[in-house]
This record gives C-alpha cells, sequence and structure tokens, in this order.
C-alpha cells in the first residue's frame, strides 16, 4: 500500500506510506489526484507519518498537490511530518506557501 | 589522508535503482556509525545525483551509472557518481535552486539538496561525454573499525 484516503468533513486525508522519491512519487501522485478529482473536498491532507524517507521528489509531489488543489478552490495542508525530514521541508522554503 | 575502504559498483538507470543505489551506500557506511541524521542527508545526497543520471544523464534511453564510495582515515566519506549520459551544458545554470529543464513535477532543488546535506560537491560535465558528481562528507563521532 502506498497512499491510504479519508474523507471526513470534506477533508481528504492521503496518508503516505514508505519512501517518496522519482520512482514512486507518480504512483502516490496518481492516487491522489484521483481521489481529489472525483471527492471535490475543501481541504487535502497530506499525512507524512509514515514516509521514511523522501528527497526533493516529495517537494515536487507537494508542490503540484499545492498547484492542484488551489485550482479547485480548495487548501492543502501538510501533517505529522517525521524529524528527520524537517531539513528538506525547511530547504525547500515550502512553509511560504502556507501549508504546513 | 588515507583511504582505509572503498566500494565500486554500477546499476542500470532505471528509476527502480535509485532506492538500491541509496540503501547500497548507506549499507557501506554504517561501519562508521554515523547518527541517523548524517546518514538521512547521504542517502537523499545520493538519491538526488542517482534521479539526475535516470532523468537528465539518460532522458531517452537506459544507461549506466557507477558509484565509487571512499572511506578515509579522517572519518570522511567520499562519493563519486558518475554516467557516460549527455552531460550538462551549463553547469552554474544547473546547480542554481529551482532550475530545472523537466516538466514531470521536478522541484529544481536536487543539486540544492546535495550542497546542502554534504560538506563539499563539485561537479564535472562533458556534453556527449557525461558527469561525474563528487560529494564529500565527514562524520564527526565516527570511528572506523579498521579489523
Amino acid at each position: 500500500m502506498t497512499v491510504e484516503t479519508t474523507l471526513e468533513n470534506e477533508i481528504l486525508t492521503a496518508k503516505i506510506y514508505g519512501e517518496i522519491d522519482h520512482h514512486r512519487a507518480p504512483s502516490i501522485r496518481q492516487k491522489i489526484d484521483g481521489q481529489t478529482e472525483n471527492l471535490r473536498p475543501k481541504e487535502l491532507h497530506l499525512d507524512f507519518s509514515h514516509v521514511s524517507f523522501m528527497d526533493s521528489s516529495g517537494i515536487g509531489l507537494i508542490m503540484g498537490r499545492y498547484r492542484n488543489i488551489s485550482l479547485l478552490g480548495g487548501k492543502l495542508r501538510v501533517i505529522n511530518i517525521p524529524q528527520n525530514l524537517q531539513k528538506i521541508i525547511s530547504l525547500s522554503g515550502i512553509d511560504s506557501l502556507g501549508v504546513l | 589522508m588515507n583511504i582505509v575502504n572503498e566500494v565500486n559498483f554500477n546499476f542500470k538507470s532505471k528509476s527502480s535503482n535509485e532506492s538500491f543505489a541509496r540503501s547500497a551506500v548507506s549499507a557501506f557506511i554504517l561501519c562508521l556509525d554515523p547518527t541517523i541524521a548524517e546518514l538521512a542527508d547521504i542517502k537523499t545526497a545520493v538519491s538526488e545525483a542517482v534521479t539526475n543520471c535516470t532523468v537528465h544523464a539518460y532522458p531517452d534511453s537506459i544507461g549506466t551509472v557507477y558509484i565509487n564510495v571512499k572511506i578515509t582515515d579522517n572519518n570522511k566519506i567520499i562519493i563519486k557518481i558518475r554516467d557516460k549520459g549527455v552531460g550538462i551544458e551549463d553547469v552554474k545554470q544547473a546547480m542554481e535552486p529551482l532550475f530545472t529543464t523537466s516538466n514531470d513535477e521536478r522541484a529544481g532543488l536536487g543539486f540544492a539538496v546535495m550542497q546542502s546535506f554534504m560538506d563539499k560537491i563539485s561537479v564535472r560535465s562533458k556534453l556527449g561525454s557525461g558527469t561525474t558528481v563528487t560529494m564529500e562528507k565527514t562524520l564527526y563521532r565516527a570511528g572506523y573499525d579498521k579489523r
């Protein structure tokens, strides 16, 4: 299992499992985008609690989902970022998008 | 500075090998007893460099990626990641944060991550011949077991 999604109070939460790299990002992206288009949530929450590793492909994944949900009039939040991913998150500057 | 251990390996530039590459490098340096943070930094930097080979060096074909890792007697790790791909036209521009020639949701942060997560990085490239990325990092609490 790569991504587990749940919908509650118009919030779509996508819990991502395992590693995010250039190889795995497309299947994660596809699953989240499919659910987002079908369910049209007000908010999309990307839950990183079960992500054990990510490189800048994870940043690309966040930026792409931010763009998609914004185009649908929704908001993105990135939640439960493990300590070992904080460094790349902070280097990327995505906190300026107001998603953290 | 003497080299106390060294490994060479190569593999096809398939994206499925990105995980293998970073895991192999991290397994080799485990003898230095790195911290979790140091290991994460090195794995991330290797992943970025190998992804560049997959995406940019061999854009329309599968080539070979060559990795050499050296451990020195002053606990420095030197990682060389080499391809024989298309090469980089302007290395300085390629290393600028957010610069990307890819339209596949790449963040353009690959070299920025390598620079930030390692102590030193150098890039040598020749159009049509390939690219070599050399990265160094010294582990501070390391005590190499020379047996």
